[in-house]
């Protein structure tokens, strides 16, 4: 609390955000507890699922650890089981973690402009939906070494999920594996139901979406797309022609939660 | 086959890490496009509904069961909407399913 309180007395006018990094360090260990359980259960299906596309424990620590993306990780598997090619892999992966993107366009606003630039290489690795979420949400300038805490936490809870889940998958009874497999979905779905309750457009939307992907599985020739290109064209398709629709208001939304200059 | 993997799993790495880092690297300022601003916010929802449904119904033994999980996780959702929960209860749904039928 203190080191926040000091953050923003400092941060209206050249923001010293470097100030009191040893207690923004703690605290984000502190906030990545329940992050990493969640991760925990999310990451050993996974492990599963990278088990059953005939990747071993070291190669499911190496994917969680570099790209530390659920639905990136969970695309990842696909790929690899279906021996997608090079540029597949790259599109994929792009659609697939393209909301990263946005999400360190307004982070980025909110690291001071004459910080080092170790600090920009290393925060941008812990943007993930949660750590975004909480880093976003502290008001003012952001120290880096609060993310830096809540990814130390919760990465070793991703890493240790997903090779448990190679190695435990097989001892685990079938009916338990089975179970688990659907925890991404769940987890996908409590991103996209909460937003969709609020909004009549973000409902449509979803609704839309999976409506013309499950089409697009059963239909004669679109059936033949293989399910990473379907992400690919679907994501295009109808977030192209919903921001046509219903374009966001003229404020960027980075401006406000970065709120750096309208503080 | 193993160098394959690693070799895709480099490809992939790299790709999200850059996808990560180039904003930090180049865009210290709002991006001013309106239409790409919507489009990128309205990407992460239809992509996961997208993958999502139908993948589902052939994640677990049974369709049948999948396909409570759906229902079960968007009701979840709707209420209480926190990802552990609903995505523990998707879980439960299919065990429950699968020891039943």
């Amino acid at each position: 609390m203190s080191a926040e309180k000091a953050e923003n007395k400092a941060g209206a006018g050249h923001r010293p955000v470097l100030a009191n990094s040893r207690q923004w360090y703690a605290r984000g260990l502190r906030h990545g507890i329940p992050i990493c359980l969640g991760y925990f259960a999310v990451s050993f299906a996974l492990g599963i699922a990278a088990r059953g596309a005939g990747m071993n424990a070291l190669q499911a620590f190496v994917m969680s650890l570099g790209m530390t993306a659920s639905a990136g990780e969970f695309a990842a598997i696909g790929l690899i089981a279906s021996g997608a090619g090079a540029l597949e892999m790259i599109f994929t992966t792009l659609i697939v973690n393209l909301r990263y993107f946005l999400m360190s366009c307004s982070l980025a606003q909110k690291l001071p402009e004459g910080i080092r630039p170790v600090h920009r290489f290393l925060t941008a690795y812990c943007v993930t939906d949660e750590i975004f979420g909480l880093s976003a949400a502290v008001p003012g300038g952001l120290n880096p070494f609060y993310s830096y805490g809540m990814m130390t936490v919760a990465a070793a809870g991703w890493c240790l999920g997903t090779v448990l889940g190679v190695l435990a998958g097989s001892i685990l009874p079938e009916i338990v594996v089975s179970a688990l497999s659907v925890a991404m979905y769940g987890m996908f779905l409590a991103i996209v139901i909460p937003p969709s309750r609020k909004s009549r457009f973000i409902l449509g939307l979803v609704a839309i979406s999976m409506a013309a992907s499950g089409l697009f599985s059963v239909l004669p020739v679109l059936r033949q797309i293989s399910s990473g290109f379907r992400v690919i064209l679907l994501t295009i398709a109808i977030a192209g022609i919903a921001a046509v629709i219903r374009p966001l208001p003229e404020v960027p939304e980075g401006s406000d939660s970065a709120g750096t200059e309208h503080r | 086959m193993s160098r394959n993997i690693y070799a895709a799993l480099l490809l992939m790495i790299l790709t999200v890490y850059l996808i990560r880092l180039l904003p930090f690297l180049f865009l210290r300022k709002p991006i001013k496009n309106r239409w790409f601003r919507s489009f990128l916010s309205y990407v992460p929802y239809v992509t996961l509904s997208v993958m999502t449904f139908p993948a589902i119904l052939t994640a677990a033994r049974i369709p049948a069961a999948g396909a409570a999980a759906l229902i079960v996780g968007v009701i979840v959702a709707w209420w209480r909407g926190d990802l552990f929960t609903v995505a523990l209860s998707s879980c439960a749904v299919v065990f429950l399913f699968e020891l039943i039928f």
